[in-house]
């Protein structure tokens, strides 16, 4: 005999009720070929390659999603072939030389060719042309195509071309069709070589995607992917307990210890690339070693991740994260509060005269950045620091950061989907560069020749002992490496990705 | 009259429109934030920032910046989305009928909850019922809108998950659609199943949205019913013996909902105001997430576009509800 709870009477009765017969709630579109994904940020553009959506990491898995990349990655951030199955420099490294897969068509039919990647990559390499990452593609050229196989000179040496092929708009465009619709009617009717075709795009509200029969790593499990662009977090919540949508990512710790306790949910949360980490800025009190050192020193990082982070985080003492390739474990900053007092002493500070500054920071940006800060505040009170909050929106933070007017300590997260340290440490400790607001002679010395090392363990070794000298003088406050949560039906599988979020094709029914 | 009436209606239209681009214009470079910090790229050089600030026209002076903008917006032109890379007029143009339809069909529900209220209330003055009323009419003012919109996603969309939470429509129907209408267009193609789709997702972001202002309209409209119930036309309706019910609907309504309508029409262009918090919550597809996302990216020509837009509504609807209300009271229509 079916039995029937009180609660589901109700939701019966209140379903009659509210839409009489005949109408059935939008609810439980995970049937067996259809995965709809709660999903936390807003799709903008089409093109993953020009613009400030080409470079969100967030949106990354949307465009995986419909295009390839030049060079595939695996969740755990290895390198793939993707478009791409051979690649390479010349022993002198004055050439690159790349192989292109036969037998993939674009999703209007069309075959995808050695000449949509030498028309992708030139194009990507215009400075004119809108891709912000245009200063590194656009290090090669001079391209010879021979069949599937291309060649191009070298213009200028860059260490990390190809790991770039992989990361923010890396993606092979379909030449012949883009020329012939123009960048509107390619934001119109976008197509791709990946395993998701679009089949109906409703801005802000959702995108419909088919499976490409005909991809070349095979169709992928589900036939039809629902991305629900939800930007609140509290709605995404309502999403997936409400079995309204199957996947989410980016809910509050809280509700994803909650809601994974649920019978019918499921919750993963792995490390991503990307770290909380304060930015120190040469300036007033930043000067004193000893000030850095004591700050640096007096933060109680455990902690943090235990009673704030719910432990879905992990303490972190330079900016690069276990899955980094200069990733070094040795390199440890103590968390030493009796040192840090007497590093303020010998410096003339003391909890009865403390030193002052400003520390900025976001306000629910990130998962606890405001919390996180006032607890460090709180911490920093204990040894004799005595930091003021100033609370900012992101823009401000950039506008102040490409201006080096950041205070003399801001709070801030760093993305890193390729795991070089040309792309953490690199952009954001380098005083030349537009992102670093800690300018000393003595780093940029270290890091300059680096930019340009063409011996890959040289330069993986130099980068450790960048980050050996930015821990040991405490030029920046690296805090932890975020892990993203991820919600979804016991009904589905999903993959994680360290890289970012979850892509669809890494989803398949349990 | 009535020609230099709205000839002086329509050049207050201009100057406060000037006024409002001018503001908006001004505002948005003044506030923290530069669109173009956001976009630089790890190992961008100086020249680098240079041109993609000259490929925005963020280059050049402000006062310059602006008589460019103000010369393509006098040519129907708001300039190129920062953010979106699309043509700004086309994205509002394609937003707008969401939200016009979700502000509609929340000033319907507002009126029609304010009126019963009000009648409800004032045939039965004095009683438990008025209380009742009066007491509710205080929930839905004191309470702000967003906490409606969550109160009705937890209670609605996830206890007694029976209305969608999120959307427009449903994103497993297609129904081909040409327009952004899609009440009005689903009902011109018969698309019945479509037009409840899309009403089942608008009820919960028209009821955050229409509770505080049937609490407004309740209010007024109950004490505009009280000073017409003494009046003597009043009294004279009674002694000739018409019912309660009569009186109230045929006799009072029409004159106690002239302060009502003036005070509706500016609490509508509040309502579309409110569209951004309530659009945000519910993952609506209309002009007010939009600008929340405008905002956060700094897309200065999209957030211009949007004010503007904003702008044009508010004088629109404002000389609508100026019309209605001298056409409901004759005193105004000859004044």
């Amino acid at each position: 005999m079916t039995t029937l709870s009180r609660r589901q009477i109700m939701k019966l009765g209140a379903a009659g009720l509210l839409l009489g017969n005949g109408f059935n709630i939008t609810a439980a579109l995970a049937e067996g070929d259809t995965v709809t994904i709660a999903y936390n940020v807003n799709l903008p553009s089409w093109d993953p390659t020009t613009g400030l959506s080409s470079v969100n990491p967030t949106i990354q898995s949307i465009y995986r999603s419909v295009f390839d990349q030049f060079i595939g990655q695996k969740p755990s951030l290895e390198f793939q072939p993707g478009l791409l199955t051979e690649w390479g420099w010349s022993d002198d490294k004055k050439q690159v030389h790349m192989t292109v897969r036969d037998g993939v068509k674009w999703h209007d039919g069309s075959a995808f060719s050695a000449e949509d990647v030498v028309w992708s990559l030139e194009r990507a390499g215009k400075q004119d042309g809108g891709n912000p990452i245009s200063f590194i593609w656009g290090k090669i050229g001079n391209y010879k195509v021979d069949g599937n196989k291309i060649t191009a000179d070298v213009l200028s040496f860059e260490p990390t071309l190809f790991k770039w092929m992989a990361f923010l708009t890396g993606y092979v465009m379909p030449k012949a069709y883009f020329e012939k619709t123009g960048a509107e009617g390619f934001e119109a009717k976008p197509i791709g070589t990946g395993p998701y075709m679009v089949d109906q795009f409703e801005r802000n509200a959702f995108v419909r995607l088919k499976a490409n029969p005909d991809y070349w790593g095979g169709k992928p499990a589900f036939n039809t992917v629902i991305y629900k662009f939800v930007p609140d977090a509290t709605s995404r919540v309502a999403e997936i307990e409400s079995g309204s949508s199957d996947v989410t990512v980016d809910v509050p710790f809280e509700e994803f210890d909650r809601l994974k306790a649920k019978d019918d949910l499921a919750g993963v949360s792995t490390p991503v690339s990307d770290i909380g980490m304060i930015f120190l800025n040469n300036i007033d009190a930043m000067n004193d070693k000893n000030v850095r050192m004591a700050a640096a020193m007096s933060i109680d990082k455990q902690a943090i991740v235990d009673k704030l982070l719910k432990g879905y985080a992990t303490p972190i003492d330079t900016l690069e994260a276990p899955q980094y390739a200069a990733f070094d474990a040795s390199i440890k900053v103590p968390y030493d509060t009796e040192k840090a007092k007497e590093l303020l002493k010998m410096s003339g500070f003391s909890t009865d005269n403390p030193v002052k500054f400003k520390i900025q920071t976001t306000r629910g940006l990130k998962p606890k950045d405001f919390e996180m800060v006032q607890a460090i505040v709180g911490m920093w009170r204990k040894v004799g620091i005595e930091a003021e909050i100033e609370v900012y929106e992101i823009a401000k933070h950039y506008e102040l950061r490409a201006g080096d007017t950041l205070a003399p300590a801001a709070f801030y997260n760093w993305g890193n989907a390729i795991g070089d340290p040309t792309t953490s440490t690199g952009f954001a400790m380098f005083g030349p560069s537009p992102h670093s607001v800690w300018n000393t002679d003595d780093l940029d010395g270290m890091i300059g020749p680096l930019w340009g090392e063409a011996d890959e363990a040289k330069r993986i070794a130099g980068w450790k002992a960048v980050d050996k000298h930015i821990a040991d003088n405490a030029y920046v406050i690296p805090l932890i490496q975020y892990q993203q949560p991820i919600l979804y039906k016991k009904s589905i599988k999903v993959t994680p990705n360290i890289a970012g979020s979850p892509e669809p094709s890494q989803m398949s029914p349990a | 009259m009535p020609v230099q009436l709205l000839a002086s209606r329509a050049l207050s239209a201009i100057v406060t429109l000037l006024g409002v681009m001018v503001i908006v214009f001004v505002l948005v470079r003044v506030v923290p934030g530069d669109p173009i910090a956001m976009m630089i790229a790890p190992g961008a050089s100086e020249a680098d920032v240079q041109a993609l600030r000259a490929l925005y026209g963020l280059d050049l002076p402000i006062s310059q910046q602006f008589f460019v903008w103000f010369g393509q917006v006098l040519q129907g032109n708001f300039g190129t989305s920062i953010s979106l890379k699309q043509n700004v007029m086309r994205i509002i143009l394609d937003r707008l009928p969401a939200t016009l339809e979700l502000a509609v069909f929340a000033l319907c529900l507002a009126v029609m909850w304010g009126t019963f209220i009000a009648l409800v209330s004032t045939a039965w003055r004095g009683s438990t019922v008025e209380k009742i009323i009066d007491a509710f009419n205080g929930v839905m003012l004191a309470v702000p809108d967003f906490i409606w919109g969550l109160t009705f996603v937890l209670l609605l969309g996830v206890l007694l998950p029976v209305l969608p939470i999120s959307g427009r429509s449903d994103p497993a129907i297609d129904a081909k659609l040409t327009t952004q209408f899609f009440i009005i267009e689903g009902l011109l193609r018969g698309q019945i199943y479509f037009v409840w789709d899309v009403l089942k997702h608008m009820i919960l972001p028209a009821l955050t949205m229409a509770f505080p202002l049937a609490a407004v309209i309740g209010r007024v409209l109950k004490s505009a019913l009280l000073d017409v119930m003494v009046q003597d036309y009043i009294v004279l309706a009674r002694i000739k013996g018409l019912s309660n019910l009569r009186i109230l609907l045929q006799e009072a309504l029409r004159n106690a909902a002239v302060p009502a309508l003036a005070l509706t029409g500016v609490q509508f262009t509040f309502l579309i105001g409110g569209t951004v918090i309530t659009e945000r919550i519910f993952s609506y597809p209309g002009i007010g997430n939009l600008a929340i996302d405008a905002v956060i990216n700094r897309d200065l020509p999209l957030i211009q576009g949007l004010v503007l837009t904003f702008g044009i509504i508010f004088i629109i609807v404002n000389m609508l509800v100026d019309a209605a209300t001298a056409w409901l009271n004759p005193r105004l229509r000859h004044a």
